[in-house]
């Protein structure tokens, strides 16, 4: 028999598992070592030794090391005379051995908090946004690359690096390198290697605050790479001007959609009707009023249904507003057809009455309107950024505005309302009752104009006075679009908001509102009966 | 209810009344002592006086609206205008007494940082030139506005929503501080008026004949409009605009005319109305304003020019005794006012009592015509 060897494992493979061990665990022992070696500057009780002490603390990368440099910060690191052993006091009163992090039984009166002066609080706070930018919380180091770029703080280049070697998030990645393109670029002894990386990566991010930092490369800087930042400039700025324009432009179609959302009722009551409802910027508020109880019935009986308030209170909004509708046309408005002047007064002392028969149930101050979760918030497309509820009332106006297409076009009553339109004789001797359906029809466009009330209550203040503000706006977009054409009403909100938001940063929002009044009231001069006039026997004149 | 002559019997009522008033109640206020039951107390003065602007006001709107069937829902700007031509007279009457005691610059300039007097304010020192802008401000606005709508044939409605288009850029206008009248705040603070002092009593008692005075002239002059063939051919362009064009008449020159003098008298009611209230600001240009001028003219009865004077002071007195009583309904009674007036007194009041009044004379009554010369159905309250 040959004899088996003595020892269970091999010598060879002993020695490689030591030294890998070793090797594996080298950093970590030393970390640690540095750790310890810098907290017990903390002894030393002399503001240069707790500098480097912190220093020492945030480059090790211990786990306690923010515990450490946070109670700098707050006076609550401890130094215990007697034996130079450093505690952390909880804010709750308990300590902590800041060594090892474990429970410590000691006595407050034997210790002595580290001292601070302004020296030292600067190195607690250049320690932290080192620290955070290791933080294991994204939020966090995603803030505390924003706070290096905008410091541009050359001091904070190494812990950057290091952190940027270790992370891993791409987005927070892509922060880290602008910050330390921002320091690189400013950084006296940066080469110019260096720098035109930078100037790629600022120019990558496009924005203000990039140009801003390009602008601060130093006059020393060789030609080439000023060219490079000069180029980088203007590109930014070339970009941000489009972008502008671009926002401009979607904020216009934004505000024009609130204006057809305001108007399309209008245009049905006026341009269908020939009447001129100058309450139907109260119906505008009853709408929104309706959203409101709904809100607060929902808050008080049934929570979980939150989120869908909005669309329990658009059918009734549209119930409430048609219904109150139907009422004033049945009650005032069929006396006074073939007199539009005398319709419009009436109107408006019927939107008095609204008014303060609402101030008085509800009171004279705004009401709060909530937004549902899903329309709160914002997201960027192409670096715009856009609220939801912007986006939701884009998307919404719009199809009001088809599904009023359709049912004018598409449905009996649409038939019927078309036919008295055009000729209300013949519509009446066709067997159509007529008076039926100019009710109908005041109440759908009251009633559409309820529903506007519910989605403006989203962006506006929900108060008695709501309607006002829209009545003067609604009316222009009608007439200005052509009476008795929906598509004409469409294209005139669009084209006033759109206008509107590009006349804005030039002459100010007051300003651009008179210029654009002013062009609405001179367009009406050349076209009195709008863009879209209509053309037939029914039109007088 | 159109009589041919000046002076008809209505007229020559009212203007008795307004000129006795015109005597009496400075009198009454002046010279008889505060226990008397005669005695006009001293916060009622501005009170009817304002009254009597508003009335002027309210004439002005049935000159257009009753005879020429031109309805302004922005009438309020003349008269605001007017207002700030006075407001800025008295500005500047103020000289160093203000806050900040600039001998160049109003008050508010001087807090804006305004380092000189912007050049539309030269002149106003003034009273003249200030009396002159009272008349031309608002005449021009309303001749350059007028010659454009009227010219391009835009009328009814369409004519209503832009004249509030104009008075509500105006509102915006008016309260930029960039524009340099005041902002906000607009102007007041005011301590002379020709070199009397805006609040004593004699100067009060002087402002409120003017007033009256005002009203009258301003009466007489649209009762000579309307009683001339110029009146006639207005009234054929309200009851039927086209065929009157058809016959020949250049339309838009008569309403331009009759636009442009309506806008001057409102201009001098504002101007009257600045120093007896002691305030001129932006809200004067608010759209609400002018449509509740209009609703005066409607409760007094529109196309009889006494009537509508009538309606701006019983509204407004019944306005002030509301807002002091019952101050929630007042917005109710007001919003009842405009639908029971449209709804079952087309005529007025005044309109209707003539009517009653004057039985005797049985004249037909005038087929309704609308604005673009349609004859409609009468509708069903009549």
């Amino acid at each position: 028999m040959v004899p088996r060897p003595e020892y269970p494992v091999r010598p060879v493979a002993l020695l490689i598992a030591f030294v890998l061990g070793v090797l594996l665990l080298a950093p970590a022992v030393a970390r640690a070592d540095a750790y310890t070696d810098a907290l017990a500057r903390f002894a030393a009780d002399s503001f240069s030794e707790t500098e480097a002490a912190i220093d020492g603390v945030a480059a090790s990368g211990h786990p306690l090391a923010a515990d450490v440099v946070g109670a700098v910060r707050e006076g609550r690191l401890m130094v215990r005379a007697a034996d130079k052993a450093v505690f952390i006091r909880d804010p709750d009163g308990s300590f902590r051995d800041a060594g090892t992090g474990s429970p410590a039984a000691v006595q407050g009166a034997d210790l002595k908090p580290v001292r601070l002066n302004n020296r030292v609080r600067r190195a607690v706070e250049a320690a932290m946004g080192t620290l955070t930018l290791r933080s294991p919380d994204r939020a966090r180091r995603a803030a505390a690359a924003a706070a290096v770029f905008k410091s541009r703080d050359a001091s904070a280049l190494p812990a950057l690096e290091a952190a940027l070697a270790a992370e891993t998030d791409p987005a927070i990645r892509r922060q880290m390198q602008e910050a330390r393109a921002a320091i690189l670029l400013t950084r006296p002894e940066a080469t110019p290697d260096q720098r035109a990386e930078a100037i790629t990566v600022l120019r990558a991010r496009g924005d203000q605050e990039a140009v801003a930092v390009l602008r601060n490369l130093p006059a020393d800087a060789p030609p080439a790479i000023r060219a490079m930042a000069g180029d980088a400039i203007t590109a930014i700025e070339n970009r941000i001007a489009l972008l502008r324009n671009v926002q401009n432009v979607v904020y216009g179609i934004s505000l024009g959609s609130v204006l057809l959302l305001s108007a399309i009722g209008l245009a049905v009551t006026f341009g269908v009707m020939g009447v001129i409802n100058m309450a139907h910027g109260e119906m505008v508020m009853l709408g929104a009023y309706t959203t409101f109880v709904v809100q607060e019935v929902i808050r008080s009986h049934a929570p979980w249904l939150f989120d869908s308030s909005l669309f329990i209170a658009l059918p009734l909004a549209f119930l409430v507003a048609g219904a109150v509708g139907v009422l004033i046309e049945r009650s005032v408005i069929r006396f006074l057809y073939g007199r539009p002047l005398e319709t419009l007064l009436a109107t408006w002392g019927i939107s008095l009455i609204l008014q303060q028969a609402v101030r008085t149930v509800f009171g004279a101050n705004n009401r709060e309107v909530g937004n549902p979760g899903w329309m709160s918030g914002s997201f960027d497309l192409l670096g715009l950024t856009l609220t939801w509820n912007r986006l939701v009332i884009i998307v919404f106006a719009l199809v009001v505005f088809a599904a009023l297409l359709v049912s004018l076009k598409r449905t009996a009553l649409g038939l019927q309302i078309r036919a008295v339109t055009q000729n209300r004789r013949m519509a009446g001797a066709m067997g159509i009752r007529t008076d039926w359906v100019d009710a109908l029809t005041f109440g759908l466009g009251s009633g559409i104009a309820g529903i506007a009330g519910v989605a403006l209550s989203q962006i506006d203040n929900v108060s008695p006075n709501l309607g006002q503000g829209y009545i003067i706006d609604s009316f222009l977009v009608v007439v200005f679009g052509g009476v008795g054409n929906l598509w004409g009403t469409l294209v005139g909100a669009m084209s006033i908001g759109i206008a509107n938001k590009l006349l804005e940063p030039f002459a100010g929002a007051v300003l651009g509102k008179i210029i654009l009044l002013v062009a609405i009231i001179l367009f009406i001069q050349k076209r009195p009966r709008g863009l879209f006039a209509l053309k037939g026997r029914f039109v007088e004149g | 209810m159109t009589s041919d002559r000046v002076f008809n019997r209505t007229t020559i009522v009212f203007l008795a009344i307004v000129l006795a008033a015109a005597l009496l109640v400075p009198a009454s206020n002046l010279l008889l002592p505060p226990g008397s039951p005669l005695h006009v107390p001293d916060y009622m003065m501005p009170l009817l006086g304002k009254y009597l602007c508003y009335a002027l006001l309210a004439v002005s709107v049935d000159l257009i609206w009753g005879y020429a069937g031109i309805l302004s829902l922005g009438h309020g700007a003349f008269f605001a205008l007017g207002g700030y031509a006075m407001g800025m007279y008295l500005m500047r009457q103020i000289g160093t007494r203000g806050v900040y005691a600039n001998p160049v610059l109003p008050d508010f300039m001087v807090f804006l940082n305004w380092k000189e007097l912007p050049w539309y304010w030269w002149g106003f020192d003034h009273f003249p030139f200030a009396a002159l802008m009272v008349v031309l401000a608002p005449g021009l606005l309303a001749f350059v506005f007028g010659w454009l709508a009227f010219r391009s044939r835009v009328t009814g409605v369409y004519l209503s929503i832009i004249t509030q288009a104009m008075t509500y850029a105006l509102l915006l206008a008016f309260f930029r501080n960039d524009m340099g009248f005041g902002g906000n705040n607009g102007l007041t603070d005011f301590k002379d008026i020709l070199g009397f002092p805006v609040q004593a009593p004699g100067t009060r008692a002087a402002l409120f004949a003017a007033s009256a005075l005002a009203l009258a002239l301003g009466l007489l002059a649209c009762r000579a409009i309307v009683t001339s063939k110029l009146g006639k051919v207005l009234v054929a362009i309200r009851d039927a605009e086209s065929r009157t064009r058809f016959i020949g008449y250049r339309v838009e020159h008569y309403k331009l005319f009759v636009w442009v003098v309506s806008a001057v008298l409102a201009g001098i009611a504002g101007a009257l109305y600045v120093p007896q209230v002691g305030i001129i600001n932006p809200s004067e240009f608010a759209p609400a304003n002018s449509i509740e001028t209009v609703i005066w003219v409607a409760v007094g009865g529109r196309g009889t020019l006494v009537g509508a004077a009538l309606g701006a002071l019983t509204v407004n007195a019944g306005k002030t005794w509301f807002t002091g009583v019952l101050p929630e309904l007042w917005l109710f009674a007001l919003g009842a006012l405009f639908v029971v007036v449209t709804l079952f007194l087309p005529k007025g009041i005044l309109g209707t009592f003539l009517e009653a009044w004057g039985f005797r004379r049985k004249r037909p009554a005038p087929e309704i015509i609308d604005e673009d010369g349609v004859a409609s159905k009468p509708a069903a309250a009549e």
